[in-house]
């Protein structure tokens, strides 16, 4: 029987399924729905979400029988948080409307920034182009043909100064997608802020920083993964002492998901990363609840709406659960597990592009029932270029309707309670902690990256996803089913090649006017304490303000750590 | 008449890491019965050609998602030319704007397939192309 498992005759259960209901779904099943199945069959065999978990034809009662209100649910802004982490969510205050923005100079980027801001978005977020992302100067031959590409260029903090002219950095919140060199680009943001005459602790944002997951996903690591860990604490550390409005880590599901992982690799695999990020924390002597209440999450919102929205809030229950349970976390903040959301970017089609629009429509719908602090929504033509300005627009707009015309924002978690989300919320937890539970054995996040576990996971996951649309398993509007012939877009964001000339053109001059005595000085510096055990923040702040470039910076750091070469394995 | 299997190398020049495309493909070629061998991320276009080189590939597949390919996949025809394997058919994949294949098949690039493209016509076209090759050679 149901009515009592915790032991505690005060809680409140979910409706028990009373004989009452079984009876009468037993009798359902042989009068109503027989004869119906008999003279039509339903569309498939088998109807699963996404990640492969079976859906049943009808939820009912029966489905949330083990599930007790107040242990597994709770009131929101009360632990396990499976209802969202404040109380009224968003009818205090909207989720932060972030979109993902940078291309080109710096100088560029800013004009975007400022045209987002005049659009009512709340809150900035920097992409940075990938010699940026690995530590290269944009003179670097690595760097050719890519300078001012997926993102920003940044060479030293004098580019960073050009990024936020006008931008005052104590009233807005930016996010910064950047993890190798975090470190660097963070010391860059508060030298910036310094020169605008902002303290540090006035400072908000987030630094991705998340660097197992680059080794899995993404791509963009510097070093192997025990000075990249270390590298990674040094900021969490750093921030838990002299930036306590500024989130220290994102740590990341998206990457994983656009890799092809389904949604309950994506929570298994973040919140394994987590521990361990924990855990790193804890070796340095850090108490927990010093540095958990500013981790912060990020994952992907892709197109099977249900198991989405049960996704957040399992992902929500089982990291209060670990942390209270595991890591003995005491401050409620440190339980809430806080996240910012971007719809698939992988879900995306080059096929009939203005159809993108309602899928981001849905995933964004998905990302607010599930209760998502921020989100960015793509445009509809990433899947061929970079986002244009309108399409920029209109993805913005999609948040902006959901936000003020929907009416989900009205209530908190709406579909709280809903057979089918309970159910799916439940099952979605117990597959990720099945998981976590592997990867503990096998030693942890770092050693089941190290042996391949996770690549090969994301990898079978990413093969048989692309299986079921080749053998029609699985529908993509316009790709696999009610194609037509299209003329190529037109209208299409196009870089300025001549970013990468002027970026060089940039570097002489700095290397021309700074003083290099002082430049030499800062990176022995850093290079002594890289040898040594010292958080390494300070040391590249003094390189940043003495105007060394981020190439300069790494290339010291790579000295003593070494690069990390992935096996190019399938 | 016994012939050698179709010798693939899947490639990502430049510093994108998104690779879930590029090992699609090369798992969808292997199970097609090609030898495909993989670089990894972050090559150079010297290092692919010597890679193409020292695997004796029939076709070089290249990946990108971060805007580069004009420059590298070109340079990348060059380094194979340069190494006297300018007979590999080189094809491309990824984020790549239609406006752009016109160059990139000017610059030496046989074909280019878009995001969307079942597995099973990359399949089919290169097993097309190497067999005209071997008629016309």
């Amino acid at each position: 029987m149901a009515e009592d498992q915790s032991g505690e005759g005060e809680k409140v259960g979910f409706p028990a399924p009373d004989t009452d209901v079984v009876a009468a779904r037993q009798q359902w099943e042989e009068q109503v729905l027989g004869p119906v199945l008999k003279r039509y069959p339903e569309r498939q065999a088998r109807f699963a979400t996404m990640s492969g978990l079976a859906l049943d034809r009808v939820y009912t009662p029966e489905h949330t029988a083990g599930l007790l209100y107040l242990r597994d649910l709770g009131f929101p802004g009360q632990y396990p948080f499976t209802r969202g982490v404040q109380p009224t969510m968003y009818r205090g205050r909207h989720w932060t409307m972030r979109q993902y923005a940078g291309y080109g100079s710096a100088e560029e980027t800013n004009r975007r920034f400022r045209y987002l801001l005049e659009q009512g978005q709340t809150g900035l977020s920097v992409a940075f182009d990938l010699p940026t992302q690995v530590g290269y100067d944009s003179d670097h031959p690595m760097a050719e043909g890519e300078v001012g590409r997926v993102g920003v260029a940044i060479d030293s903090v004098e580019d960073m100064d050009a990024l936020f002219a006008g931008i005052p950095l104590g009233r807005v919140s930016t996010s910064m997608t950047i993890n190798a060199p975090a470190a660097v680009l963070l010391a860059m943001y508060q030298v910036v802020g310094e020169r605008q005459g902002v303290e540090p602790t006035r400072l908000q944002g987030t630094v991705q920083n998340d660097i197992l997951k680059e080794y899995v996903a993404r791509g963009t690591y510097i070093f192997p993964p025990g000075p990249s860990l270390r590298l990674v604490t040094d900021v969490i550390e750093y921030c838990s002492r002299h930036l306590p409005d500024w989130n220290s880590i994102s740590i990341s599901g998206y990457h994983m998901r656009e890799a092809g992982c389904t949604a309950v690799q994506e929570i298994a695999f973040t919140l394994a990363n987590a521990i361990c990020y924990v855990e790193s924390a804890r070796e340095r002597g850090l108490e927990v609840d010093s540095f958990a209440p500013r981790l912060s999450f990020f994952f992907n919102c892709h197109i099977d709406f249900l198991e989405e929205v049960a996704k957040f809030r399992a992902a929500r229950r089982l990291w209060a659960r670990i942390m209270k349970e595991r890591f003995g976390a005491k401050d409620p903040r440190s339980l809430m597990l806080r996240f910012h959301t971007q719809t698939a970017g992988c879900s995306l089609t080059a096929q009939q592009p203005e159809n993108n629009v309602v899928r981001v429509a849905l995933q964004a719908l998905a990302a607010v029932l599930g209760g998502t602090q921020s989100l960015h929504t793509n445009s509809m033509d990433e899947a061929l270029a970079l986002p244009s300005e309108k399409a920029v627009r209109i993805a913005l707009r999609t948040q902006q309707i959901i936000a003020y015309e929907s009416g989900v924002a009205s209530t908190v978690d709406p579909l709280g309670g809903s057979y089918c989300i309970e159910s799916l919320t439940t099952r979605i937890e117990e597959a990720a902690e099945d998981y976590i539970r592997r990867i503990d054995d096998m030693g942890g996040a770092v050693k089941a990256i190290e042996g391949g576990f996770i690549q090969k996971e994301i990898h079978e996951a990413a093969y048989r996803y692309q299986m079921e649309v080749e053998r029609r398993e699985r529908i993509v509007v316009g790709v696999n089913a009610f194609q037509e012939e299209e003329e190529p877009p037109a209208g299409l964001l196009e870089v300025d090649p001549g970013v990468a000339e002027r970026q060089r053109a940039k570097l002489e001059r700095l290397r021309r006017e700074r003083d290099e005595d002082a430049c030499h000085r800062a990176l022995d510096d850093l290079e002594r304490a890289a040898r040594g055990t010292a958080n390494l923040v300070p040391p590249v702040l003094e390189a940043v303000r003495a105007r060394c470039t981020l190439g300069e910076i790494c290339d010291t750091l790579r000295r003593v750590f070494g690069e990390y070469r992935a096996p190019g394995e399938i | 008449m016994q012939e050698r299997p179709i010798r693939v190398l899947i490639a990502k020049p430049g510093l994108d890491g998104h690779d879930r495309g590029a090992k699609v493909v090369a798992r969808a070629l292997r199970d097609a019965g090609m030898e495909v061998i993989y670089t990894g991320i972050r090559q150079t276009p010297a290092q692919i050609a010597a890679s193409a080189l020292q695997e004796d590939v029939d076709v070089v597949g290249l990946s990108s998602l971060s805007g580069a390919h004009r420059t590298l996949f070109p340079r990348v025809v060059e380094c194979l030319r340069e190494k006297g394997l300018g007979d590999v058919l080189v094809i491309g994949g990824g984020i790549i704007p239609a406006g752009d294949v016109p160059a990139l098949k000017a610059a030496g690039v046989a074909e280019v397939f878009g995001p969307g493209t079942p597995t099973s016509v990359v399949v089919e076209y290169i097993r097309r192309e190497l067999e005209k090759r071997r008629k016309a050679g």
